[in-house]
């Protein structure tokens, strides 16, 4: 395989180079897949195939010579509009179910079953209580807890009232836009439910009203999101700036690797706490340099923001990791973990674990966590991992070099405690002040996945590197912050070199004011695919210190490298939110002139925000400065 | 690059995929995404017909004799090759739609303005680079393939021989 080939699949030079070692020793990747299904279906492309009931499947011309209605009589836009939310859908469940099971586990630990999970945190569970309209006065720790997971847990099933983690998250201006609009989610599950619903064979067939239902459930997914940030704050601690490194460098040829992969903190961060006392078991094992933990994806973010673990690989290059043949055991929870990790068991030793019983891989070894013994089990699988250290094939390690300094960590109470060593009375000033004298032309958030379908990071380092020349501020989150950790662009050295004067000289003065020696990083990495509510709650601070709604604001959120329908919710919460998001890859609406207009053009009369898709990075970018310039141009500044 | 337009019918699973890619062929981006947008919209040449359980890829034969240049009274329809495309000249089409009439396979139609005929031109430009037809690099089954007439009937006779051998 030569370079040119090899950085259409990923520019990230470690995958590289496991790509070219899968490729001798005839392993299947997910580049090799993706290939295989050439060409893809054109009418899954521009999504009019329906498949909802078995009259179907149903396809529309888009060429319109042939069929322009399915069956049922739903033409085009009905069918397009239906995949759509039933994606947004899908994203809710999975972010939401992610939440779930911390409420789950809040309230069971309040209620001293769980006795693995006490509450880290109690100054972020006492502010989520008071923001929840708990009556915190003289409530101790565990009475506050059995309220905010009672709260959490009535967030899903039926409710009349709005859903408290979206109502009480956002500025007054979106709660009155989205209750015009009538799109306020009581329950998160029933939102879920409404769509499967309205999408069902003969219900809901006016395509605007049915994005309407999916704007309402994508605030269902923020409000997900939202509660997965707190819970996991309250029950694992909220992050604060962390130094680590990052890449497939980070492996240890004389340790035992253990990758935590998937999304969840729930068994993850128990694992990094059981593994600090099983060093000399591994010692004993012949690994002389202990236990080496690794994170991918968001259970890497979540360990890495707290416990600075280092993050190994994300998303399409999953499988790359074990092909360096010196993991020892992937443990896994949920979400983005593929299932073709299970066919390179034959040719390496890793133990792939699967841990959670709505997610389980044939070919996998199944340990189940039990929240009862968290410990233990995670005692269990540590065990599994040391065990099979000693089934290495010396034949196939092969370690990539490169790794890169990476700090994370950045919460939103950790940026407003930088800022505040600035500005200790008002730490919102100097982020806004610079934004308003032009230092800081404006701020983007970057999440969501890679897709095999563009060269792995191709478009985030792009991106990142042009918008911060152009001194916009970078937030990150995802694989998205991952992918900038393993090319050392979460250093100040980044800000020092791409920076623009404006953004570097605020950089410069908040770090210097926070005692660091020199500046922040140039993109702040505040966690998981959830924590993108952390973005929220910086920027909504700002808009309440301003008077101005979300959607005034010279804030823009991109992914450009989207994938999973997690992505599709959020970034339509983000749209929702006001926010111009951009999206690097075509979802698969074109199919519909009507859904690409509403979703492009028309949201931004109804909530402010709109789709801007494009997949070319550097025109990508050229279109967020636009949209940042004319913002700044409505506040006047 | 010379050869035929081979359909195994029991692999055909009626997709329209080879329709979509022959549309966007012959439109003028060429790109799926682009070519919907496009005025006039692009037509596609091939046909996935359906009859009892069997779905068929119709397109044009390329007949060696094609009774629609005989008949085409300004010569708009030719063969310029033994074995290669019939093509049609579109400036010399005057649209009496005679062609239609007389293909055997309803291989011809008019294209959605009334004004020409338009039928499949075994992608030209692709089979002269050496490509395969659009149809067949759409399809995902390999129910299409393009392949020289010679190999055809060898396979065809092997097929045969297994078959004969197995009833025997
Ligand atoms: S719901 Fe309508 S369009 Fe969808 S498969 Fe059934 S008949 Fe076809």
């Amino acid at each position: 395989m030569d370079k040119k080939v090899l950085s259409q699949k990923s520019i990230d030079s470690t995958c590289q180079s496991m790509i070219k070692k899968a490729e001798d020793e005839g392993i299947e990747t997910i580049w090799d897949r993706l290939e295989k299904q050439q060409p893809q279906c054109g009418f899954g492309e521009l999504g009019v195939c329906c498949k909802i009931c078995m009259q179907g499947p149903c396809r529309i011309d888009p060429f319109k010579v042939g069929a322009q209605k399915g069956v049922c009589g739903a033409n085009a836009d009905t069918i397009v509009a239906r995949n759509l939310v039933r994606a947004i859908a899908g994203g809710t469940a999975a972010h939401s179910g992610h939440a779930k099971h911390l409420a789950h586990i809040l309230s069971k630990s309040a209620k001293g079953e769980f006795k693995d999970y006490p509450v880290k945190d109690p100054e972020k569970l006492k502010a989520v209580a008071a923001r929840l309209g708990v009556d915190i006065e003289g409530k101790n720790n565990e009475e506050l807890a059995r309220e905010v997971a009672r709260l959490a847990l009535e967030e899903f099933s039926e409710k009349e009232g709005p859903n408290l983690w979206a109502a009480t998250t956002v500025t007054k201006g979106r709660v009155d836009t989205f209750s015009k609009l009538g799109v306020v989610p009581g329950g998160i599950d029933s939102a879920i439910s409404e769509i499967m619903h309205r999408t069902h064979y003969g219900v809901d067939a006016d395509p605007v009203n049915l994005l309407l239902g999916g704007i309402k459930c994508s605030l269902a997914d923020y409000a997900g999101c939202h509660m997965g940030t707190d819970l996991a704050d309250i029950l694992f601690g909220t992050p604060q700036p962390v130094v680590t490194e990052a890449n497939m460098g980070v492996l240890k040829e004389n340790a035992v690797n253990i990758a935590l992969h998937g999304h969840n903190p729930a068994l993850s961060d128990i694992i990094v706490q059981v593994a600090a006392e099983m060093q000399d078991e591994a010692k004993n094992m012949g690994a002389s340099e202990g236990i080496n933990l690794v994170g991918m994806c968001c259970t890497g973010n979540e360990v890495l923001m707290r416990h600075k673990i280092p993050p190994l690989t994300h998303s399409v290059s999953q499988e790359l990791a074990i092909i360096t043949g010196v993991i020892d055991a992937m443990v896994v929870d949920y979400q983005c973990v593929i299932p073709g990790l299970a066919n390179l068991l034959d040719c390496y030793h890793t133990k792939l674990i699967t841990t959670m019983p709505i997610a389980k891989i044939s070919g996998a070894q199944h340990m189940e966590l039990n929240e009862e013994n968290a410990r233990e089990c995670a005692g269990d699988i540590i065990k599994t991992a040391i065990d099979s250290f000693g089934n290495r094939k010396p034949e196939k390690v092969n370690i990539p070099k490169e790794k890169n300094t990476a700090i994370a960590g950045f919460s939103t109470e950790a940026i407003l405690g930088a800022l505040g060593k600035v500005d200790s009375e008002d730490p919102l000033k100097p982020l806004i002040d610079n934004i308003v004298n032009g230092n800081i032309l404006g701020v983007c958030l970057f999440a969501g996945c890679n897709n095999a379908k563009v060269p792995q990071d191709h478009n985030f380092v792009t991106m990142v590197k042009e918008l911060a020349k152009n001194n916009v501020l970078i937030l990150a989150t995802g694989c998205g912050a991952g992918a900038f950790a393993r090319y050392g662009l979460l250093t100040p050295e980044a800000t020092l070199e791409y920076a623009g004067d404006g953004l570097k000289a605020v950089l410069t003065a908040v770090g210097e004011a926070a005692g660091l020696n020199g500046p922040l990083p140039m993109i702040l990495h505040m966690g998981s695919c959830v924590d993108n509510s952390r973005a929220v709650d910086v920027a909504v601070a700002v808009a309440n210190k301003l008077g101005v709604d979300l959607d005034k604001l010279p804030v823009v959120a991109s992914a450009p490298e989207a994938m999973t329908e997690k992505a599709i919710s959020i970034g339509t919460w983000a749209v929702s939110g006001g926010l111009p998001t951009h999206v690097g890859v075509i979802p698969p609406v074109l199919g519909s002139d009507l859904v690409a207009e509403v979703l492009t053009v028309k949201t931004k009369e109804l909530v402010g925000g709109y789709f801007i898709v494009e997949t070319d990075p550097l025109k990508a970018c050229e279109k967020l400065l636009e949209a940042i310039k004319k913002r700044r141009q409505g506040l006047n500044i | 690059m010379k050869g035929l337009i081979a359909v195994d019918v029991n692999k055909c699973l009626g997709c329209h995929s080879c329709e979509l890619g022959c549309a966007v062929e012959h439109s003028q981006s060429k790109h799926l995404f682009s070519a919907i947008l496009e005025k006039p919209l692009p037509q596609n040449r091939v046909i996935v017909e359906h009859c009892d359980d069997t779905n068929i890829p119709l397109q044009c034969r390329h007949c060696e004799d094609p009774p629609c240049a005989k008949v085409c009274p300004t010569q708009a329809i030719s063969k310029p090759e033994v074995g290669e495309a019939v093509l049609i000249e579109d400036e010399l089409c005057i649209g009496c739609k005679v062609c239609i009439l007389v293909c055997p396979f309803g291989s011809i139609s008019l294209s959605k303005d009334d004004k020409n005929i338009i039928k499949c031109d075994l992608c030209f430009e692709r089979t002269s680079e050496g490509q395969v037809p659009a149809c067949v690099s759409n399809c995902p089954t390999n129910a299409l393939q393009f392949i020289p007439v010679e190999q055809f009937t060898k396979e065809k006779r092997r097929e045969f021989m297994v078959d004969f051998l197995k009833s025997s």
